[in-house]
């Protein structure tokens, strides 16, 4: 800790090199430029932003500045000097510490002796402990050092990965989408600690998505656009609509929600449905009911792990409830019903992963549109695949979503992010299901694609189908939902109208500070 | 310094297609090098085991009589691969089929029964393979029990069954103590293609699995189903494919290939049940499967090729007097060197200086 006592001093250091500087940065693979040219300082001190869409070449820049990429292009100076980054033990030496936005932590060891298996082999548990309750005191990371890693909230597991990187001596830390999987309230406790950082002297380079957040905590930010830079400016002087503009290229619509009928019959009903998880350290779902009105957007939203992925499956069919009553599609008993079934019924579904569960990574569009509609007509005859609907099919998604491509009938691996969640939401909404669950409609989906889901979502639900989104994005909620219930510990909250609710009773429901006592960690 | 293996980001279609005639080549160098260390000429064992067995008319019929049980079986372990379920008893499921299929000649045995006895037989045979591949489907789909310890276990079983039966119950009483069961009945034999040849129907039988396979692996929802278990288990279920069903349904196809190959090869060639029927045909056929890229056209091909190693076996076991174990070592090679080059299609090589122990933690 020496190095960074001796820097420490109060904001931004404004004289001298900049503590790293990126210049003419390009990398290349194959016919793709992911980096153009791009520059890039930071000062000691400083809460740099790095923002820009799903594509635009962030994950790529991170990458070479951790040593994991060599540039094709372009150098790297560190405090002036120029330096070759040949892999991460370099740039770690260095003092580039790095967060991930995954957590790579053993569920079933102590949090102690965690961050004990990322540090020499020669010190002890006891020292390593010292050491982590040192940093945890000095930047307010507050986590039980004794406790198993899967009793800990996302929260806590990211203040583990934090003092793991702050145990490394850093000078330069990296944070990728570290709010993606906070509660409100954790994400000011993050913001805090942040803070604090900078204030002693480290750098750091905060990669997100949330516009509001870069504007209250970052001084600068950079913004790329298809592998350069668009712009460099200062957040808090920007609004956040302006931003959103530079890094999509065009100015942004908000969804036009309109409000749903409070009076529609309702189209999906979840009666006293309880389910065993299913993994070790999953989550279990406790007696939960719900009701989704034709016409309607009921959000419900929550902490990741708390059940939603439980409830996914259950409502899909994925999993078989306990008795045909508990789940009900347009009146009918579906809950002993499989997948395919509760689609013949009218329903349709998007679970939260892209690649793997909603669509086959390695299997072209054509032959993904199988994936959710080879039961419910047009696309197989006797058994026979339809080729040629299968493609008309995808031709139709791709056109009328605006899904962007490369080749005609690309692998689903192959698009972006944001682009095959366009195609996955618009495989289910050109059918015009009755019933939609979508899990995490927008997770890691840039700005513009995110924009498009969440309208075609209000849509459909205008159009009279009753809308079921399970979200851990707040403000997404708030933006298209009539109405909003809160997932927490495999319990669900009754769900209220969106414009009785602020974001501070939601915050705190997803922390189950609203439940009684005793149901939270009832492991 | 370590060796990291990197997906590749688009595995190139020539070198996809390039792949499996590199390993063969591959094999074949390093088959010479284990052949010059048994102290015989590599090329003369080129000779023997491959470029006469290609000139001779006799052995070319025989390799096709030897690829018929490898195509068959390969084409049903094929459909298991693919949904990434590891039917590796197939030979188990040969030898129950060839004993099934058997029961008929058998009973019928010096009676003036009809026409109906082959098509028995070859019912019966492909029923009892797929009885006894669905042991280790019931055991994964019902208590998750791993299906490539139960199908191997398995083999054993039904080997010991077998050689008990011809010890036993069904010895020939006029075989002079040998362990082997009455020679079948003509109408209990597989009609020859050829007169005075020994090529049997059965290849025509193998004919009709690879084309079938093609069709239903490449055109069907079922083919479809299979692929989408194998790739992305998650997105089957997500599709409402059963995975116990899907496992239930392989292991039927390709256990009943496998006991249809066991009949077919035993009513076509063999002519009565003996202790030895196979020479590890189930466990070829795997390596078939995969030379074939699980491409029912290219297990024709990858089954005609490790034909030619049998055949080229038992000319180099007389000529050169190399021991048989030498041509299951040499298919052993050649999986090896077909799974390398599939890696090295999907995977580049990287060497990375600097071992990761060295902690930049301690920098400080």
């Amino acid at each position: 800790m020496t190095e960074l006592g001796a820097t420490a001093g109060a904001g931004a250091d404004e004289t001298g090199p900049p503590l790293i500087a990126m210049h003419g940065i390009t990398k290349v693979f194959g016919s793709l430029v992911a980096n153009d040219h791009i520059d890039l300082a930071i000062r000691a001190g400083e809460i740099h932003a790095l923002l820009g869409e799903n594509g635009a070449g962030k994950s790529t820049l991170v990458k070479i500045l951790y040593g994991l990429l060599e540039p094709t292009e372009g150098e790297i100076r560190w405090r002036g000097e120029p330096v070759r980054l040949a892999g991460p033990q370099e740039a770690r030496s260095l003092g580039i510490g790095m967060v991930f936005q995954h957590f790579s932590l053993f569920e079933n060891l102590t949090v102690a002796e965690n961050i004990a298996a990322a540090m020499p082999p020669d010190l002890s548990l006891a020292e390593v402990a010292a050491k982590a309750r040192d940093v945890s005191g000095q930047y307010g990371l507050s986590v039980d050092l004794d406790r198993p890693v899967w009793t800990l909230s996302a929260g806590e597991r990211q203040r583990i990965e934090i003092i793991r990187c702050l145990l490394q001596d850093p000078r330069l830390i990296v944070l990728d989408e570290p709010t993606s999987v906070l509660t409100p309230q954790e994400a000011d406790r993050l913001f805090v600690t942040l803070e604090r950082l900078a204030a002693s002297g480290c750098a750091i380079l905060y990669i997100s998505h949330r516009l509001e957040e870069v504007r209250r905590l970052c001084s600068s930010a950079t913004i790329l656009r298809a592998g350069r830079v668009v712009a460099t400016i200062d957040p808090r002087a920007v609004s956040a609509r302006e931003i959103a503009g530079l890094m999509v290229g065009t100015a942004l619509h908000d969804v036009v929600a309109g409000r749903g009928a409070a009076e529609g019959a309702p189209r999906l009903v979840v009666r006293g449905l309880s389910l065993a998880s299913e993994k070790a350290h999953g989550q279990a779902l406790r007696d939960i009911e719900l009701a989704v009105r034709a016409g309607e957007v009921l959000g419900i939203a929550g902490v990741a792990g708390n059940g939603q992925g439980e409830l996914f499956a259950a409502l899909s069919g994925e999993r078989l409830a306990h008795g045909p009553d508990v789940v009900a599609i347009d009146g009918k008993p579906v809950g002993h019903l499989g997948v395919t079934e509760r689609r013949r019924l009218g329903a349709a579904f998007v679970p939260e992963e892209r690649l793997g569960h909603g669509a086959v990574p390695d299997h072209r569009l054509a032959e993904n549109t199988l994936l959710s509609r080879h039961g419910t007509g047009g696309l197989v005859s006797r058994g026979f695949v339809l080729a040629d609907a299968t493609r008309a099919l995808a031709t139709r998604i791709i056109e009328t979503f605006d899904v962007r491509k490369e080749g005609a009938d690309p692998r689903a691996r192959t698009l972006s992010g944001g682009n095959l969640q366009k195609f996955v939401v618009g495989r289910e909404i050109l059918r015009e299901p009755g019933v939609l669950v979508v899990n995490q409609p927008t997770w890691g989906v840039d700005a513009g694609a995110a924009a498009l889901i969440r309208q075609a979502l209000v849509d459909l639900a205008r159009s009279g189908s009753a809308v079921l989104i399970i979200s851990q994005d707040l403000d997404e909620l708030f933006e298209m939902a009539d109405r909003i219930a809160v997932i927490h510990a495999g319990e669900l909250s009754a769900p209220e109208a969106t414009g009785d609710l602020t974001r501070e009773t939601v915050g705190l429901l997803m922390t189950g500070a609203a439940a009684p006592k005793g149901t939270v960690h009832a492991h | 310094m370590r060796i990291e293996l990197q997906q590749r980001q688009a595995p190139s279609a020539i070198a996809r297609l390039l792949a499996p005639v590199l390993a063969l080549a591959a094999a074949f160098l390093l088959g010479g090098v284990v052949v010059a260390a048994m102290g015989r000429s590599p090329l003369a064992a080129l000779d023997v085991y491959v470029l006469q067995p290609l000139s001779d008319p006799w052995a070319l019929q025989e390799m096709v009589v030897k690829a018929t049980p490898l195509v068959l079986i390969a084409v049903g372990l094929s459909f298991c691969f693919r949904a990434n379920l590891w039917n590796i008893g197939a030979e188990g499921q040969f030898v129950v089929g060839a004993i099934c299929g058997s029961t008929v000649a058998l009973a019928t045995h010096g009676t003036e029964a009809g026409a109906w006895v082959l098509p028995a037989m070859l019912l019966l045979g492909t029923l009892g393979g797929m009885a006894w591949a669905s042991v280790p489907a019931f055991l994964r789909a019902r208590f998750g029990v791993s299906e490539i310890l139960t199908s191997l276990m398995l083999v054993y079983v039904a080997e010991l069954i077998l050689d008990y039966l011809v010890r036993g119950p069904w010895r020939d009483p006029k075989g002079f103590n040998f362990p082997q069961s009455v020679t079948f009945d003509e109408a209990a034999t597989l009609p020859f293609l050829t007169d005075g040849g020994r090529l049997h129907v059965g290849i025509l039988m193998a004919l009709v699995a690879v084309v079938v396979a093609f069709v239903v692996m490449g055109h069907t929802i079922f083919g479809y189903r299979l692929r989408v278990t194998g790739e992305a288990p998650r997105a089957a279920r997500f599709s409402g494919f059963s995975e116990p069903r899907t496992t239930f349904i392989v292991f039927a196809i390709s256990g009943g290939l496998a006991g249809l190959a066991g009949i077919v090869e035993v009513a076509g060639q063999i002519g009565q049940l003996k202790p030895s029927i196979s020479p590890g045909y189930g466990f070829t056929a795997i390596i078939v499967a995969f030379l074939g890229r699980l491409n029912p056209f290219g297990i024709l091909l990858a089954g005609l090729v490790m034909a030619l190693t049998f055949i080229g076996g038992e000319a180099a076991q007389i000529t050169l007097r190399l021991p048989f174990d030498l041509t299951r070592t040499f298919q052993g090679i050649l999986l090896f060197c077909v799974l390398g080059a599939d890696a090295l299609v999907t995977y580049r090589v990287r060497l990375v200086r600097g071992a990761p122990a060295q902690a930049a933690g301690r920098a400080a």
